[in-house]
């Protein structure tokens, strides 16, 4: 019964969330559209991250590698090589890009564990950056690349929806992410989702009772990857430009610390600590110039005495309270 | 390529490679020993450059610099192994990898407000600022060769500390069976602080003795510690010696790639990395 009311609340909460998420343009305020905008496409990124970290124990510190990858596919075909400017041509091309390569990447890092697989990702991530900061084919620079344009929806002479209105883009991405949530929710459900759980709490022993451990964990790599390369795409899209700062290790970084302040292993873990981190970065940033330093203290703090993430608050509180009441 | 050439960028390669190991033999001594994930180990070696920069402005002196540098660091080590460093060891990696990434932008910040942003450089001294000939026309600078010796030689006082003696035991000890070594009753407490402080003067040390040779600059602990990162996994994980070997493989890979193949020099280490961990999936020396 309790966990029916809960189930109930909890539905009833997500269908307001969405509301609200959905009602936010109508404000018409385009900077905080654009800024909510940016929130929803790096949630995504953290989820597809959380796939790896928080459900498959997999600590991965070269996620940014797909990121930009996905972003550098769009960047390439649409204004580099002058292949397709069309959404419905790059954004595949971009998420099968990324799996494709997180797969034969992830055939080789996955021979190796904890701390070494910290490293190793870390490392084979580097080789993508200096790859997109050196090589001139592949729009090589430092500054990166301006776009042409948003992609076109065009469907011969039937345009759909423009991405270039603020707004438009903004219904985009949320029904990508919303999607996004929906597959995993699903995926975690699936025989593939529970294997992965298991490997994630005993890896020795999920080989032992006879699951392809590595292929598993090669099946959540390169899925992650993919996603992750859909969430750069968005990225590349909404700034209209790349650059070799999105596949360097302190986005890697950022977006771990994105999980952890949400909270790994949760479904919305990477959509709070999201709204976490941006919220955190703007308004460090609009009072002191300084924001890297309190972010660091901030961060220092939150590993120190909320390891949990902040989805773990409302726990803690709870637990406090009731520890009042006895 | 002719010979001379090739023999300035060994001489280079040597240097580079003796440099990364002061900063990488610190960065898996605490890997081996601790068990954590330092990504603020760069930020020592930033830290010290722009400890020579400051501290030689004032004594005039870079010997006086160095000496003064170290001790600062290494008390610096002490206490933050003390205050922050101690509370990680029961910690998962993840969260020692957020922490010292949280403390490595305090430190980066930091940095900018007590210094400033800029690229600095500091005087080569007087006595050192010459160069020896190399062939008929090439030269190389003495401060180069001096500073090879040097890094050389504090690479085989480590070995030394290490290998030879009683505490060197302890620390050998700790990286193979951590849980051993405090049921024998050995006070691991102090232990770990040594070793964490030896890591920051070493890492320091080596900024302060190359702040003459190069530039002093902001990114610069960010980009050893990455490098530092492959050395230790080439070298094997808690591996002085391992670290010693990757060190000067990863250079010789570095400094030959710039020249050979300028767009992908990037990339060569971590295409080294890739296939000697196919090769060995532990590092060289796996400890």
């Amino acid at each position: 019964m309790s966990s029916l009311v809960k189930s109930r609340s909890r539905a009833a909460l997500i269908a307001l969330f969405f509301l609200m998420l959905a009602g936010f343009p109508l404000l018409d305020q385009p900077f905080y559209t654009e800024l909510v905008t940016r929130v929803m496409i790096l949630s995504m990124f953290a989820i597809s991250l959380d796939l790896l970290v928080g459900y498959t124990g997999l600590i991965s510190f070269g996620h940014a590698a797909w990121f930009g990858l996905g972003g550098y596919v769009f960047a390439l075909l649409g204004t580099k090589y002058h292949v397709t400017n069309s959404l419905w041509l790059t954004l595949p091309a971009a998420v099968l890009v990324t799996a494709s390569t997180a797969f034969m990447i992830g055939l080789f890092v996955l021979r190796t564990r904890g701390m070494f697989f910290i490293m190793v990702t870390l490392a084979f991530a580097q080789i993508f950056y200096f790859l997109f900061h050196d090589v001139k084919a592949l729009g090589g620079s430092s500054d990166g690349m301006n776009l042409r344009g948003k992609p076109s929806a065009a469907l011969g002479p039937w345009v759909p929806f423009e991405l270039s209105n603020t707004e438009t883009l903004y219904y985009f991405v949320m029904i990508l992410m919303a999607a996004l949530l929906l597959l995993m929710t699903l995926l975690l459900r699936s025989p593939l989702g529970c294997a992965l759980q298991g490997i994630r709490e005993n890896e020795h022993r999920m080989e032992a009772i006879g699951f392809p451990v590595f292929r598993y964990k090669l099946a959540a790599f390169t899925i992650a990857g993919g996603l992750a390369g859909l969430a750069g795409y968005l990225f590349a899209v909404l700034n209209s430009a790349v650059n070799p700062e999105m596949l360097s290790w302190h986005q890697s970084a950022d977006v771990l610390l994105i999980l952890i302040l949400g909270g790994m292993g949760q479904l919305w873990g990477g959509l709070i600590g999201a709204f976490t981190f941006v919220l955190l970065q703007e308004l460090l940033s609009s009072f002191t110039k300084l924001w890297h330093l309190w972010l660091g203290v901030t961060i220092v703090l939150v590993v120190l005495l909320l390891p949990g993430g902040m989805i773990s608050l409302s726990e803690r509180i709870n637990s406090l309270w009731q520890g009042r009441r006895t | 390529m002719d010979l001379a050439l090739v023999l300035i960028q060994t001489l280079n390669a040597i240097q580079y490679g003796l440099l990364l190991f002061l900063v990488a033999s610190g960065l898996t001594l605490v890997f081996g020993v601790m068990g954590v994930i330092n990504l603020a180990h760069g930020s020592f070696y930033m830290m010290g450059a722009y400890l020579a920069f400051t501290l030689s402005s004032l004594t005039g002196n870079l010997f006086v610099t160095i000496i003064l540098g170290t001790l600062l660091s290494v008390v610096l080590g002490a206490v933050l192994e003390w205050a922050l460093y101690s509370h990680l060891y029961q910690r998962n990696h993840l969260q020692q990898v957020l922490l010292t990434y949280g403390l490595m932008l305090i430190f980066e910040e930091m940095r900018s407000v007590l210094v400033d942003n800029a690229v600095h450089s500091v005087e080569v001294p007087a006595w050192a600022n010459f160069s020896v000939p190399l062939g008929s026309v090439m030269t190389y600078p003495a401060y180069r060769l001096f500073m090879s010796v040097i890094c050389l030689a504090v690479a085989l006082g480590l070995y030394v500390l290490i290998q030879r003696t009683k505490v060197g035991a302890r620390i050998r000890a700790g990286a193979s069976n951590r849980s051993m070594v405090q049921i024998l009753g050995i006070n691991i407490d102090w232990l770990y602080r040594l070793v964490f402080a030896l890591g920051v003067g070493l890492a320091a040390f080596a900024g302060m003795i190359n702040a003459p040779a190069s530039s002093v600059s902001p990114g610069m602990g960010s980009q050893v510690l990455i490098v530092s990162f492959v050395v230790v996994i080439v070298g094997g994980i808690g591996s002085v010696q391992g670290a010693m070997l990757a060190s000067l493989l990863i250079a010789f890979a570095d400094t030959f790639s710039k020249v050979l193949i300028p767009d992908y020099a990037g990339v060569a280490i971590y295409v080294v990395m890739a296939g000697i961990l196919l090769w060995r999936p532990e590092g060289l020396f796996k400890s």
